[in-house]
């Protein structure tokens, strides 16, 4: 990890060692969040594209208060935002969805009146992320919940648990409430459980 | 005393640190009680790191040449002295 400060020098040098270090870090995390605002490929490509462009105008004036990571995101969801207007796939972000708020985390029939569990969760076998991820399955299983999330539940968990940013960060990035990013990432993450929760089950019955 | 299905939606707020003090106390002592949902939270928090754990896609080669090219040109029009 090169820290910022000496990048944003070697990059305003010229130095292409430091932005094809950049470009091989930083283009693939940016590709997958501009998914989350526009449906097609070759739109999201035409967003980073201009971001990485937004960098190189901006990198004299960059005056690193936030982190490069950080500024190159928000460039990335700026862009986003008015491409995803113009896609017609723009959500509000100052107000949650039905989609947001409606469904529980799980499952209500797995409950008893009193709220205790009827259908409790299994122990899953593998236990560390490493191990889950080995199957090739679950790995496919997980990548297709993630695509299967409403679009602001999406960006939300890509920015907070793919790409580790803070969730003031998140919050000032999108726009959003720090109460509506946690309803957001908690109706991700819950969703993402059942998902894996269910191909376990199915697993099992398998074997 | 805080249900198990109470507790499923305060997860998120517990891990975030985002619980007042007196929920906080009760959503640990309903997990020291209780072992299914020791199994749900040691499950999301599984679901957390795998998701933390998925690799993004490489950059293509000929993005990659393309943007780099334009890296030239940026350097080239604005000469650093």
């Amino acid at each position: 990890m090169i820290p910022d400060q000496v990048l944003v020098a070697r990059l305003r040098a010229g130095d292409e060692a430091a932005f094809t270090w950049l470009l091989d870090r930083y283009h693939g995390p940016l590709m997958r969040l501009a998914r989350t605002f526009v449906a097609s490929a070759a739109v999201a490509e035409e967003v980073v594209q201009e971001t990485w462009l937004g960098l190189l105008k901006g990198l004299d004036g960059f005056e690193q208060r936030a982190t490069l990571k950080t500024w190159l995101f928000r460039v990335l969801v700026n862009r986003a935002k008015t491409r995803g207007v113009r896609e017609a796939r723009s959500v509000p972000w100052s107000a949650l969805g039905p989609e947001d708020e409606g469904e529980p985390a799980v499952d209500p029939t797995r409950f008893n009146a009193r709220g205790r569990w009827t259908s409790p969760p299994q122990p899953w076998e593998d236990d560390t992320p490493e191990a889950l991820l080995l199957r090739r399955e679950t790995r496919a299983q997980l990548e297709a919940a993630i695509e299967a999330l409403p679009p602001r539940q999406r960006t939300v968990l890509v920015l907070r648990d793919i790409e580790g940013v803070a969730p003031d960060e998140v919050c000032g990035m999108l726009g959003l409430s720090d109460a509506n990013q946690r309803v957001l990432l908690h109706r991700a993450r819950a969703a993402l459980q059942r998902a894996l929760e269910r191909h376990r089950a199915e697993e099992d019955e398998r074997c | 005393m805080l249900s198990c299905q109470e507790l499923t939606e305060l997860v998120t707020a517990y891990l975030e640190g985002r619980l007042g003090l007196l929920d906080r106390l009760r959503f640990r002592m309903h997990i020291g009680m209780c072992q299914h949902c020791r199994t749900y939270l040691r499950e999301q928090k599984l679901v957390i790191a795998a998701v933390g754990h998925l690799p993004a896609e490489p950059i293509p080669d000929g993005v990659r040449d393309e943007l780099l090219d334009r890296f030239r040109d940026w350097k080239g029009e604005d000469p650093k002295p």
